[in-house]
């Protein structure tokens, strides 16, 4: 492998990133798969960073999940985002960041055909006037929120309690990236390093210390891909995708996954107890799987936050040996304790895959 | 009008005509960018079909030309037209007035890096044609392993590609694969080559018995079908995904070399002289001639002609006959018929 090869083609990728002022919009999905993730992103980037992120309650969804299921036009969806970029407008912003990789898709495939077709932006604005009296300015600049951790990783590292560095060893932790396939296979100049070797989540990785692991099957799809899992027929598909995934990184011991979409983390996660209860095979150390991250979430560890906290202990996958490796404190006893410190009841553990 | 004939672009083209014209009487004058006559060509180290040196026509031409005067090393940086003829400004600080001038600029390999999911570049064992004719000749290439069990080659990269603004063929580079197939079977009998093509374009004298001679006689196995991803395995060998759409399934397999058959793409010094001289240039950004069936040699110019591939791609036999019939031209131009 020849990193400046890499490095050349980073540089060509790159984009405009203001550094405050943004409009949030969170997933329809991410908070019922990782509770913590979307609340990390307020609090790291208000609370640590000291940034101005906004948020509105009459936010919906993008339609981005019924757009690539094949069950809604894309007038439809152009509509609804039409309203979104309205509340921004009317709340003041210019600058768009939704949480979801498809909704970023979604946006960016929107504004570039309106881009394309003025008389078709011009039909969906008549259209919001007609259905909801309501006006909108495009965004000035649009970003995944994992673009914006990625514009603010150096500060995260600077606030770091712990690296993606082994506290026993001190050799970094080795980190497969998984970026979602919305982000930049549309449009690959809307990624952070483009859509053949995106750096959105490399950056993070190496500015916290860890090394990321390149393997033959990085580009591949995480098992989710939409019709894959949504038709129930298909599903068997959308799990041979993911065994293929495991089976091509497991050589190199990866000690953790991170990922910026919704459907990947959760996938990459899920399905490693299924292959394992189907095929006994399992891809972390002494019978673990490999921790599967969001991004926010590895960020919270970076920082010290509490793994419970950050919602782990709702992981199929254990997140414990990770935990070890990175020298991080954490309370066993209280991995299954709320927020109110009541007990949320203990799961049934598998069989085939080790778990606490 | 002194009767100075330049001949812009000392490659194949370039040197043919000149001496053709050193044939015919006339002392042309050859300005060259790079450091020394040959072109593309002398880095190339052999030809197909007939699997002849590249090096023996370069010595020979080579030869041929000395009576011509050249300027090695050296740009025209500026193009004036005159009453009866030109006035070029070289970057050596001569000025040259030429009552004829023959635009021989040739042309350059496409980028390859540019098709980023082949990791040209970014992989350890990711080359392209030129990369590989260097070794061939002699040049040691870390990139190339000691034993190679399984190669590669990659048409069209660059060639017939919108997305890389590159719509044309380059005519090329299917016999190229086929002959640097070939090659790499004589010094490694035993590995295993696979041609990923989406058409295969033999249309030359022997380049069908080219083709066949290298399934039947080298078992070289030509798959249809383009490869859509290139990626690194933990041994540091190459693992290519492709479709055959022949058999209608996706494949992969596991590489120690892959080849990109980077195409024509035309040269950059083409619009910087079309600007200079006010020369045409055609969709696919090549020079346009008056034609592409009668008079392919001549521009839109009085006095100015086109040899080789500074108006598209071309073979060497091409080229040479092109040269041949543009130093014909000028000569018949020169006399005033």
């Amino acid at each position: 492998m020849i990193y400046e090869g890499k490095q050349r083609i980073w540089s060509e990728y790159q984009k405009d990133i203001p550094d405050d002022n943004w409009y949030y919009v969170r997933s329809c999905i991410r908070q019922n798969f990782f509770p913590a993730s979307e609340r990390m992103f307020t609090e790291i980037t208000r609370n640590v960073l000291g940034k101005d992120i906004y948020e509105t309650p009459h936010h919906t969804t993008c339609g981005g999940i019924a757009y690539h299921c094949d069950t809604i036009p894309q007038e439809t969806v152009m509509t609804i985002v039409a309203r979104q970029f309205a509340l921004m407008t009317e709340a003041g912003y210019e600058n768009y960041c939704p949480s979801c990789i498809t909704s970023f898709g979604n946006y960016a495939e929107i504004l570039e055909t309106w881009r394309e077709f003025p008389e078709l932006e011009a039909r969906i604005r008549e259209d919001l006037w007609k259905a909801c009296r309501r006006e909108f300015n495009k965004p000035k600049y649009l970003a995944h929120s994992s673009d914006l951790i990625y514009h603010w990783r150096n500060e995260i590292a600077a606030r770091a309690k712990h690296k993606l560095v082994n506290a026993v060893t001190g050799e970094p932790l080795k980190i497969v990236e998984h970026i979602g396939c919305h982000y930049a296979k549309m449009f690959p100049s809307k990624g952070v390093g483009g859509a053949e070797y995106p750096y959105v989540l490399a950056g993070m990785v190496e500015s916290w210390g860890g090394q990321v692991i390149d393997y033959p099957e990085r580009r591949h799809c995480c098992g989710y891909g939409f019709r894959q899992y949504h038709v129930k027929a298909n599903r068997g598909y959308s799990l041979s995708n993911t065994h293929k995934k495991f089976e091509s990184m497991e050589p190199y011991h990866p000690d953790a996954i991170i990922t910026n979409c919704p459907g990947c983390p959760y996938f990459l996660d899920r399905w490693q107890y299924v292959i394992a209860e189907q095929t006994g095979r399992t891809y972390g150390g002494n019978g673990f799987g490999i921790p599967v991250l969001t991004y926010e979430e590895l960020a919270g560890l970076v920082l010290g936050y509490d793994p419970w906290d950050l919602g782990l202990q709702l992981h199929q996958v254990a997140v414990e040996p990770l935990l070890d490796k990175m020298g991080v404190e954490y309370d066993p006893a209280a991995k299954y304790l709320g927020l109110n410190r009541e007990d949320i009841m203990r799961p049934e553990l598998p069989t085939s895959i080790k778990c606490f | 009008m002194n009767g100075n004939i330049v001949i812009i672009g000392g490659g194949i083209a370039g040197m043919e005509a000149a001496k053709a014209l050193l044939a015919l009487g006339h002392t042309p004058i050859l300005v060259e960018a790079s450091k020394e006559l040959g072109g593309h060509v002398a880095s190339w180290h052999k030809l197909f079909p007939d699997m002849s040196s590249a090096k023996d026509i370069i010595d020979r031409l080579r030869a041929d030309v000395r009576g011509a005067n050249a300027f090695l090393g050296t740009k025209v940086i500026s193009f004036n037209r005159l009453a009866d003829g030109y006035s070029l400004k070289l970057s050596n600080g001569i000025v040259v007035n030429a009552s004829a001038v023959l635009v021989s600029t040739g042309f350059r390999l496409f980028d390859a890096t540019r098709k980023e999911e082949y990791g040209y570049g970014v992989y350890d064992h990711v080359i392209t044609n030129s990369d590989l004719e260097a070794w061939f000749s002699g040049k040691e290439d870390p990139r190339v392993p000691e034993n190679v069990g399984t190669v590669g080659f990659v048409h069209c990269v660059g060639s017939r590609d919108l997305k890389a603004c590159n719509g044309q063929c380059s005519k090329v580079c299917c016999a190229t694969a086929i002959k640097q197939a070939i090659e790499i079977k004589e010094r490694f009998p035993y590995a295993k080559v696979y041609c990923f093509y989406m058409d295969l374009r033999l249309f030359g004298k022997k380049y069908e018995d080219f083709y066949v001679n290298a399934q039947r006689d080298y078992g070289i196995q030509f798959i249809r079908g383009r490869v859509s991803e290139v990626g690194e395995t933990i041994d540091g060998g190459l693992q290519v995904k492709a479709e055959d759409t022949l058999s209608g399934k996706p494949l992969k397999v596991r590489l120690d070399l892959l080849v990109l058959m980077s195409g024509i793409v035309r040269n950059d010094s083409i619009r910087e002289l079309s600007e200079m001289a006010g020369l045409e240039t055609d969709s696919d950004g090549f020079l346009r001639s008056v034609d592409n069936e009668y008079s392919v040699v001549e521009s839109n110019r009085p006095g100015i002609f086109f040899a080789g591939s500074c108006t598209g791609p071309k073979t060497v036999p091409e080229t040479i006959a092109e040269a041949r019939s543009a130093a014909l031209s000028i000569h018949t131009y020169l006399s005033g018929e």
